[in-house]
């Protein structure tokens, strides 16, 4: 009986094994999102934590910015488009949220709809960026 | 005392599958319409930036106020002792649930912002009318359920008094609450008015004894069981009475608007030369809805069946034409920024704004009604709601302890 | 136009004030109408900001101040009148007795006793401790109640999809928008857009500034010129006031 168990349990293991190095396979080789370049050098945090966490930060903070007008901190949407929108042959800013760019991209990976940008500017400056100040 | 037996609706007969499919489709097309508005914005439908609340609100509005008016029922059998309405109590509480379940889904469907119908869940402005009404149709439901479990399981007996006397103060509550959703408007002429409370609460009393009338008539007739002349007589009647003080309180809040300088204006609208507003309320509204079910309900002769049913569609057709004149009529009348004074702008100020109701606008609204009434529907036909007789005569009903049918006490 | 390259060049000078700030913390800046905020400090009841228009100066054919939301907010809408969106719009008011008829502009109140506020199930209808009254499309739902509340229709429910929004200015379909007073450029020491081109394209008749500061042009303005609130009677103590109504 307990042999009987055992053996379910290093099946199950075994499974379980296969499955993670499986997708972590699936991450790494093709199927992981191409991301476009961004234009600063640095990140406001750590690769795996901006990962995990952007949304935390960014839900975070729209309180502040918009409630209690908190301007120019740490984390910003406007600041996360203006360095991750790549430009287009043409020289205009190409929207975050556009298939294979830097938002996009990721989210359609993992299979996550972004509500930020029914709101939002998906370039740097808005519409018509050229008129902008 | 009089044991009453409740029985099961026959499910998967011809009618009910007929009943139930159509109930089916017009609930589809009522999601399909939502699709169609969400997807594409509200600038599809009739609203706009001037008229705000359209049909949707006019049919939801209605489903919410006849759904505590519908419960009346079971508060005149359980907190006024009426023996003769005691087991219509179970039917009664069902159809109350439904109704509220069906207004609310089309009052949710109807937002900007549907998908973030939980958000009013994490965040609360205690000062909104809005929110206390969230509070209220919560307690409505949670309280409507404990009543029904004290109707339906007899070790619950000892709670049926307390429960149902607290049913019948919240639902006084919750229709006050609704009322003041228009009442509190202070800077439009249509609302602002401390009597839009006690209306509601007469129309609550009209609107879901109708409601209550043709679905109890319908089930009855469709499957087959008895109903006595004494109590069609007095369903009948009790609705004239609840008509009438519904016109009561709509000519208390005329009257006194016409009397209110600044208000004529709005008064005259309404009255004598809104077009379809002035349509609806003195033929929808105060004819066919008010009028003539009251003389139907006053008139001498006892009520039968098919005048009791009149009645009720009469009821029904006149809350909804009353619906439209107060929410969309209300808004058609330009906001005053400058009282006694003319003014005019590219953004409409000053002007009677147009609405026409849009298609997905009215069967978003009928989908409310078909929601309600699947669940009703539904809800008869899994658990014993309806007594197999209301015939007192009848050899169904046999005074406590002694009959031979009591199978479900 | 000598006011733009004045405007710039006070812009210049408060970024400069602001970037002293900035290296340092605890500088009391007392520039006035308006001097932008120092990042990561929130706006404080210390301000009241409001506007002062002289209906008297208003002309009845310049539509400069709509025409600058329109282009600052980004507001093109889609030719659909009854259903775009607007901050700001020129009303006319005749007396019907005596035949006299003026204009003025109307936007949001940014009441301190706002009527939006009171009513909002979620409370994405909110006032900043300087009294702008905004909108959190974060957690607007779209029920629209606001829009019935709101004495001055100063509202607009997005009525359909948007793209090219400005950055400062995020909105989308199915929530509820109206002006913010320009709060990206208060917070950053500019004046809201109409009252700038009142200024530059208009007579100058709107004047924006901190009802709270006694110091400022707006409070010492108020405080010796009779002026008064559109349904004043209501009571909800808006932060706009006017001259000659």
């Amino acid at each position: 009986m307990m042999r009987r168990l055992g053996a379910i349990g290093s099946l199950l293991a075994a499974v379980l094994v296969v499955t993670v190095l499986g997708s972590w396979a699936a991450w790494a080789a093709d199927g992981r999102p191409d991301l476009p370049k961004p234009k600063g050098e640095q990140c406001i945090d750590t690769v795996d934590n901006m990962r995990r966490g952007h949304f935390d930060m960014l839900e975070h903070q729209r309180s502040l910015t918009l409630r209690q007008g908190i301007r120019g901190a740490k984390v910003s949407l406007k600041e996360c488009v203006a360095c991750h929108a790549a430009e287009g042959a043409d020289g205009k800013p190409i929207p975050v949220n556009a298939p294979g760019q830097f938002c996009q991209s990721c989210h359609a990976y993992g299979a996550v709809s972004i509500d930020c940008f029914e709101c939002h500017a998906t370039t740097p400056k808005g519409a018509d960026a050229s008129a902008q100040r | 005392m009089i044991k009453h037996e409740y029985s099961e609706l026959q499910p998967m007969t011809p009618s009910w599958l007929a009943l139930v499919g159509v109930l089916g489709v017009l609930i589809l097309a009522a999601f399909g319409a939502v699709w169609y508005m969400e997807h594409n914005g509200h600038w599809v439908t009739g609203m706009t930036n001037q008229v705000v609340w359209g049909t949707p609100h006019v049919f939801a509005v209605f489903l919410i106020v006849a759904a505590s008016g519908a419960l009346n029922v079971a508060s005149i059998g359980s907190v006024f002792g009426r023996e003769l309405y005691k087991p219509l109590g179970r039917l009664s509480g069902l159809l109350a649930l439904a109704l509220l379940a069906g207004g609310l889904a089309v009052l949710v469907l109807d937002l900007g912002r549907p998908d973030r119908a939980m958000v009013m869940i994490a965040h609360w402005n205690l000062r909104s009318v809005f929110s206390l009404n969230v509070v209220l149709y919560s307690g409505m439901f949670s309280l409507i359920a404990l009543y029904l479990w004290t109707m339906m399981d007899w070790t619950m007996k000892a709670y049926y008094k307390p429960v149902a006397v607290a049913a019948f103060l919240w639902r006084l509550l919750l229709t006050t609450g609704t009322g003041s959703i228009f009442g509190f408007l202070i800077a439009r002429d249509g609302y602002g008015s401390a009597v839009m409370a006690p209306e509601f609460i007469a129309m609550s009393f009209a609107f879901g004894l109708a409601v209550f009338n043709l679905v109890l008539l319908g089930f009855y007739a469709g499957s087959g069981r008895p109903i006595s002349h004494a109590l069609i007589h007095r369903l009948g009647s009790r609705l004239g009475l609840f008509v009438a003080a519904d016109l009561y309180f709509v000519a208390m809040q005329h009257i006194t608007s016409l009397y209110w300088g600044g208000r004529a204006a709005f008064e005259t609208f309404i009255l004598t030369s809104g077009g379809v507003y002035t349509l609806l309320f003195w033929v929808g509204q105060i004819v066919l809805g008010g009028l003539i079910p009251l003389w139907l309900g006053f008139c001498p002769r006892p009520m039968e069946r098919g005048r009791v049913r009149i009645a009720s569609a009469l009821v029904i057709l006149g809350g909804l034409a009353q619906m439209y004149v107060l929410i969309v009529g209300g808004q058609a009348f330009p906001l005053q920024l400058f009282p006694g004074m003319e003014v005019s702008s590219a953004f409409a100020d000053g002007q009677f704004h147009a609405y026409t109701p849009s298609l997905p606008e009215v069967v978003l609204g009928l989908g409310g009604f078909a929601i309600a009434l699947m669940i009703v529907v539904l809800g008869c036909s899994f658990l014993r709601f309806l007594p197999v007789s209301l015939d007192h005569h009848g050899e169904h009903i046999t005074p406590c302890g002694c009959g031979p049918i009591h199978h479900h006490k | 136009m000598t006011c733009p390259n004045t405007n710039k060049d006070r812009r210049q000078f408060l970024a400069g004030v602001a970037a002293t700030a900035v290296l340092a913390p605890g500088v009391v800046l007392l520039t006035a109408p308006a001097s932008a905020r120092a990042p990561g400090e929130p706006a404080t009841s210390a301000n009241r900001w409001g506007l002062l228009i002289d209906t008297t100066l208003c002309k009845s054919d310049c539509t400069a101040c709509v025409g600058a939301c329109v282009k600052e907010m980004g507001l093109e809408g889609h030719d659909r009148p009854r259903t775009d969106a607007q901050y700001i719009r020129k009303v006319t008011v005749s007396d019907p007795e005596t035949g006299h008829s003026h204009t003025l502009p109307v936007m949001c109140q940014h009441c301190a006793k706002a009527a939006c506020i009171e009513v909002c199930p979620t409370g994405a209808s909110m006032r900043r401790a300087d009294g702008i009254v905004l909108v959190d499309r974060h957690i607007c739902i779209g029920c629209r109640y606001c829009m019935m509340a709101c004495p001055y229709k100063a509202r607009s429910f997005t009525h359909e999809e948007q793209d090219n929004q400005k950055s400062y200015l995020p909105r989308g379909k199915g929530c509820v928008e109206a002006c913010t007073l320009c709060a990206h450029r208060i917070d950053d020491g500019r004046e809201p857009a109409c009252v700038e081109a009142c200024v530059t394209e208009g007579q100058g008749a709107m004047l924006f500034g901190d009802l709270a500061d006694p110091a400022s042009k707006i409070a010492q303005r108020v405080a010796k010129e009779a002026s008064s609130r559109i349904r004043a009677d209501l009571g909800l103590e808006p932060a706009v006031r006017y001259q000659g109504i």
